[in-house]
């Protein structure tokens, strides 16, 4: 399979402390890629470096452009949907014009338009709140609303930090298997941090495990999954 | 009660020149956090431009349309060229670079066309519309101008996606370079609106005060005074401020204290509005769920 994003020796540093070392990652096209590993481990910041979010070098490439010296801003133009850490809600604004938002990015006015009702059956209870203030959904509804904002830039990789922090059992599984089912209808490729291995593990194809800002591990997910020594020794279970 | 109705009426009047300026200040201040001291040194500036324009010969309101354009590039050149390299600057920084474009302007405009007192033509006739005396058409016409530029401004906006993102990169600066909106132009579209609207102020006070370069040093107190009673983040609130203001202010002068200390109404205003309520009259604090 073709890599959609493919990021050789990618380092990062917050001020003077570096936080990822050479970071290789290949993620395929149309699969679900896993980073996983312990607090600190660097995950955040790999999906911020790739976004230039933060001061990094190294290369980034998109579907064989170099997208390295990119704003964050044209990245996201290229098909690039960031779901950040803390679900990055505007709070006062309603739900509908969160979506609505991406229609400042898209020429394709009425294939957006069509977009809006398709995220809706993904996240039906979206629409029940569609005039209501942001700030005013539960955790999990700003989850579901950062990832529906994230499908409305029609993108072609999806990085999702973290869907599942702070959100109960029940909703986390719903949200992951629409995270699924867009995977699939969709043809979005994702890339996505997780603290909770086990169920990243089900939703992907293939997995790198950080330590420290390094690549300690990686390979396909089925592979993780069966061997006890390294899910014991890197992921705690 | 005749000169009660005519104080309302210079009081709305001056009301909509505060709102103008209210709303200027609220355009830069919803964008960026910051408070825009030259705002009405800006206006005043550009006032002295469409003088020019129309002591050369122009039609009024090809002039006023034609300031209004520069006053915008003119901000967005601003926020760009002098601005945005002070991004990540300390607040500070940024207030005394604020005092600083306010006297550059107010020096200039000196220089420039000197600071005897200049009239300054009005589009609006002096006719009395009813016949009893009360209300010109002078005023209506301040008013009206105004009120359609609020409108314009409400449905640019709620109702178009250029205003939506203008609103979303001020909320939320990181999330909405993660929706792909340029933020730095965000801020600079504001800086250019804010220096239009102040441009429109500039030009309906003038006819009223005579034009010199200190022509909005008080204005600008009342135009605060405007927006806080308000609500400062809140352009519908700002404008409503302001002509609060200008009513009290007219009233309080007329029958209480006296036009002499007019100014210090104002002040008073906003200290009562800040200890009682800090987000202004019609401020509304933004919900937030943890």
């Amino acid at each position: 399979m073709a890599a959609i994003l493919e990021v050789k020796g990618l380092s990062a540093w917050y001020g003077q402390s570096r936080a990822l070392f050479d970071l290789d990652l290949t993620i395929e096209q149309g699969g679900v890629t896993a980073l996983l590993g312990a607090n600190g481990a660097g995950k955040t910041t790999s999906l911020r470096a790739i976004c230039n979010m933060v001061r990094r070098t190294g290369t980034t490439i998109l579907d064989g452009a170099d997208i390295s010296r990119k704003s964050t801003e044209d990245i996201v133009r290229l098909g690039v949907a960031h779901v950040p850490e803390g679900r990055g809600t505007f709070v006062g604004l309603s739900v509908e014009e969160n979506l609505r938002l991406a229609f400042h990015i898209r020429r394709d006015r009425k294939a957006a338009e069509r977009d809006i009702e398709k995220v809706f059956a993904y996240f039906p209870r979206l629409k029940e709140r569609i005039h209501q203030q942001a700030g005013t959904l539960s955790g999990g509804e700003q989850q579901m609303l950062a990832v529906a904002r994230a499908l409305m830039l029609a993108p072609r990789l999806m990085l999702l930090d973290e869907p599942s922090f702070g959100l109960a059992p029940l909703i986390v599984q719903e949200i992951f298997r629409i995270l699924r089912r867009i995977n699939e209808d969709e043809k979005v490729s994702m890339l996505i941090v997780e603290q909770n291995a086990a169920l990243a593990l089900e939703l992907a194809d293939n997995v790198y495990l950080l330590e420290t800002g390094k690549v300690v591990m990686s390979g396909p997910s089925a592979m993780v999954k069966d061997d006890e020594t390294l899910r014991k020794a890197y992921l705690g279970y | 009660m005749e000169f009660f109705v005519q104080q309302i009426a210079s009081g709305l009047t001056s009301g909509a020149i505060y709102a103008c300026v209210a709303l200027g200040l609220v355009m830069i201040y919803v964008s960026t956090d910051h408070i825009n001291f030259a705002q009405g040194e800006m206006a005043m500036f550009a006032t002295y431009l469409a003088w020019s324009m129309i002591d050369a010969g122009v039609p009024y309101w090809v002039a006023f349309g034609s300031t209004i354009l520069v006053a915008f590039f003119s901000g967005l050149f601003i926020q760009r060229v002098i601005l945005k390299p002070l991004e990540t600057a300390p607040v500070l920084a940024l207030v005394v670079c604020f005092i600083a474009l306010l006297s550059i302007f107010n020096a200039l405009a000196g220089m420039i066309w000197s600071f005897t007192i200049k009239q300054f033509p009005s589009p609006f006739p002096r006719v009395d519309i009813f016949g009893n005396g009360l209300v010109s058409a002078q005023q209506i016409g301040v008013v009206a101008v105004t009120l359609v530029m609020l409108a314009i401004l409400t449905v640019f906006f709620r109702y178009t996606t250029l205003g939506l993102a203008m609103r979303a990169a001020a909320q939320n600066a990181a999330s909405a370079r993660l929706m792909g909106v340029r933020v730095s132009w965000m801020l600079a579209l504001g800086w250019g609106l804010a220096s239009g609207i102040g441009a429109i102020a500039g030009m309906l006070v003038a006819p009223i005060v005579f034009l010199d370069p200190n022509m909005m040093t008080g204005i600008l107190v009342y135009g605060f005074a405007g927006a806080l009673v308000g609500g400062i983040a809140n352009p519908m609130g700002a404008v409503a401020g302001g002509f609060i203001v200008g009513v009290l202010e007219n009233l309080v002068g007329s029958y209480i204290i006296g036009n002499e200390l007019k100014l210090s109404f104002a002040l008073i205003m906003v200290v009562g509005v800040l200890l009682l309520k800090p987000a202004g009259i019609f401020g509304r604090v933004i919900v937030r769920r943890v």
